[in-house]
């Protein structure tokens, strides 16, 4: 029987197994709406903005595993999705994004809401294609769908002239895949991964550093298993946090520009790096020339490309994150004898040493609510299971320094792209996947108004979602540089004109709480757990709360400011010393 | 140090520009580029020369691989054997004069004369990059009008 191709459209999805997507209609995809209005298979949420379904679906994705699938009209619809394209791109997020597109005969012709979105997200997409010909809609959406979630997984864009989805053809859906120059590496090289074994037996002061391709290819559990049995401490850079549990006494917490002053410091000091789907973001390495200067470096990574990019490596391991550490701990089981305990004993406490002189710990002053406890509380409130997506700036530094999570996928960040208005729209997605979980968005007063628009979307779906600004009426992250740097000059970063959030979130339907005392912090977030309905809490925090530690930019990771406002304060010198030889 | 890299890519639409974007994007360099079907008209074949440190050039070959379009990536550098070719036209004022001094060039170095008038000849050269410089540099003295070239090709030798 011959099909449409808005109905190859469906049936394919349907084969692919997708039960959301989230998107934005228009003029070109009449024929594809009129498909899924006529069927109960898939759920489309009609976000307020197409940047929000891109979000969505990436939060979505991120929260279950599955790729997100995104659907929005041509020309300004298309053109909408970049930021939200290029934000999962950065964190390599699988996702397959349909934007419809002017009949094939008038692309080129400067056609109304015609925009070239396949040459505008070349650059910022893993694969993307142009469907000339219906005959080819099956098999490229196969494609998508295959690219967007194998290897190193990523966004695809599939652009849809609107006659090819009016155009009928036989349909047939491939079994599967087979694209000669897409055979991504699953299996790491043994001898490469017996090598990195005897590195590690050899190491006296090994860490284990770990990214999102940890969470990214579901190997958190062959993580913890490795890092137990040999009893080698766990840093994180922010996309991989959750891989090892916040709690767990090896932890040494978040690495990098606003890492833990233990993580940074035993990083300085190691003679053996095991990177773990990590990419050695600038972020993380601070001045690349003083980055680890004693350590040797295991490098496993999925992607050839991720590896010797920033860093020297000893030993590149290309595979997947989760085949490659479960080789590792087959080895390891074979490994009697080696009394890890005790040979790591030396360097745990040497840790211990440098956790308890410098803790994550912030100031307080009398009659303002620290930002940084607002999120402890949430973590202590949720019993730190809480799914947390985070805007950008001091709160999603604070977010990911205070609180401790224990699961992967439960950390939703831009990591890579930065970018501000991610975490409301990737809240929804993460709850509409995870239906049964409590979801805060961790907001700044600037972010949020980036995105504020689905509060129409989650109040329309009576979506739980919890969102906690810490209203410091700052643009507060770029405002910290600015006191820093550049003697408090405050150059458009005040944002004391509003809005009254409360009131905003009631005119959405929302239920809207202001908190302005320490003291009411708790209940307002228990009131927040136990609401049916979207719940926005607006924190009013001390206004110029730094995130610390800080290591400014091109300085070297062990060259901290670990106190606020008080000033680079640079590593003890005898300490470092002390253990080095 | 100067590259050149072979890459079998599909013959698809936009495929180009993906290749060139990788290089304009990371801030490589492209000095020059060739590209045609191959004995299949479903691949194209691209002769790329680059230039760049040892982890630029390690970049450039591990970024080219991972386009799903491209099926394969050489870098010549370790061949020393290879054979690299390139075809250039260079148009040369002959006036009376300088006639047969062109004509001498032309044959010593087995180019031929495609194209002549009672002012200029226009000669085709074909050669390595050495050669196709040294025959620009004896023409050059009796005044170029223009030069164009296609960019070398390369394959390796049969073993
Ligand atoms: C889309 C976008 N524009 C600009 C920036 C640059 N930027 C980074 S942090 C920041 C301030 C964020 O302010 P706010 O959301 O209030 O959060 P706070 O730092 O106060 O927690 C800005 C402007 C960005 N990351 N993303």
């Amino acid at each position: 029987m011959k099909l449409s191709g808005a109905e190859i459209f469906l049936e394919c999805l349907r084969r692919e197994k997708v039960d959301t997507i989230f998107g934005y209609p228009g003029g070109v995809l009449l024929n594809i709406y009129d498909v899924l209005h006529q069927q109960r298979d898939i759920r489309h949420i009609l976000t307020k903005h197409e940047q929000g379904a891109v979000h969505a679906a990436d939060g979505y994705a991120r929260a279950s595993g599955k790729p997100g699938v995104v659907l929005v009209t041509s020309g300004p619809g298309a053109t909408n999705t970049v930021t939200g394209i290029a934000t999962a791109f950065m964190d390599s997020i699988p996702m397959v994004v349909f934007t419809g597109q002017v009949p094939m005969s008038m692309i080129g012709n400067d056609a109304f809401q015609e925009a070239d979105i396949v040459g505008i997200t070349r650059p910022c997409t893993k694969h993307n294609y142009l469907v000339s010909d219906v005959s080819k809609l099956a098999s490229t959406i196969k494609e998508a769908f295959h690219i967007a979630t194998h290897g190193r997984p990523g966004p695809v864009l599939i652009d849809l002239p609107k006659d090819v989805t009016v155009n009928q053809t036989e349909f047939k859906y491939p079994a599967r895949v087979d694209l000669k120059g897409f055979k991504p590496n699953y299996e790491g090289n043994v001898q490469q991964i017996k090598r990195a074994l005897q590195a590690i037996k050899k190491a006296e002061r090994p860490v284990l550093f770990t990214g999102g391709g940890v969470i990214l290819s579901n190997a958190a559990a062959e993580l913890r298993k490795l890092a137990r049995k040999t009893q080698i401490p766990v840093t994180s850079s922010l996309m991989g946090l959750g891989a090892y549990p916040g709690e767990d006494p090896l932890f040494l917490g978040m690495l990098g520009m606003h890492g833990t002053y233990a993580a940074n410091m035993s990083i300085q000091n190691t003679d053996l790096i095991i990177a773990v789907g990590a990419r050695f973001d600038d972020r993380v390495t601070g001045k690349i020339e003083s980055f680890a200067p004693k350590a040797g470096i295991v490098h496993f990574d999925i992607d050839p490309t991720s590896i010797k990019k920033n860093i020297r490596v000893d030993i590149p391991v290309v595979g997947d994150c989760r085949n490659v550490l479960k080789e590792m701990n087959r080895l390891l089981a074979a490994e009697r004898g080696v009394p890890w305990k005790k040979k790591h004993a030396g360097w745990l406490a040497q840790i211990e040493e440098w956790r308890k002189a410098h803790p994550m710990t912030y100031r307080e002053r009398k009659g303002k609510i620290p930002p940084q406890y607002v999120v402890e509380q949430i973590h202590k409130l949720t019993k730190g299971e809480a799914i947390i997506t985070t805007e950008v700036g001091q709160n999603q530094m604070w977010a990911a320094q205070f609180f401790k999570f224990k699961h992967p996928r439960q950390f939703l960040s831009s990591g890579g792209l930065g970018t501000m208005g991610y975490g409301f729209p990737a809240a929804i997605g993460a709850q509409f996947a995870c239906p049964d979980k409590v979801v805060f968005d961790i907001a700044g007063d600037g972010s949020i108004q980036m995105n504020i628009q689905e509060l129409a979307t989650a109040v329309q779906h009576r979506l739980p979602v919890n969102v906690a600004i810490l209203d410091n009426r700052f643009l507060g992250m770029v405002r910290q540089w600015q006191q820093l740097f550049y003697d408090c000059r405050y150059s458009s970063t005040c944002l004391h004109s509003g809005p009254d959030f409360v009131r905003l979130a009631e005119a959405y339907g929302a239920v809207g709480l202001r908190i302005t005392e320490k003291a009411d912090v708790p209940d307002a977030i228990r009131e927040a757990i136990a609401t049916k309905n979207t719940v926005l809490l607006d924190f009013i925090v001390d206004r110029e709360a730094n995130v610390m530690p800080m290591v400014p930019a091109g300085a070297s990771i062990d060259e901290m400011m670990l106190d606020d406002g008080k000033g680079k304060k640079s590593l003890p010198k005898q300490q470092a010393d002390k253990i080095t030889g | 140090m100067r590259h050149t890299i072979s890459v079998l890519v599909e013959n698809k639409f936009g495929v180009l520009a993906r290749v060139a974007g990788l290089f304009s994007g990371r801030g490589f360099n492209i000095e020059t580029l060739n590209v045609a079907p191959t004995l299949d008209p479903a691949y194209s074949q691209m002769t790329i020369v680059t230039s760049g440190d040892d982890r630029i050039l390690e970049q450039i070959s591990k970024q080219l691989n991972r386009l799903i379009n491209v099926i394969k990536v050489t870098d010549y550098a370790g061949d020393v054997t290879y054979l690299n070719r390139e075809l250039v036209l260079i148009k040369v004022t002959a006036k009376a004069e300088h006639r047969a001094e062109a004509l001498r060039i032309t044959d010593i170095f087995r180019a031929k004369v495609v194209d002549s008038g009672p002012a200029h000849y226009t000669i085709e050269v074909t050669g390595n990059p050495a050669k196709i410089s040294g025959v620009i540099e004896m023409l050059r003295p009796l005044g170029i009008k223009s030069v164009v070239r296609t960019g070398p090709v390369a394959m390796a030798r049969e073993r």
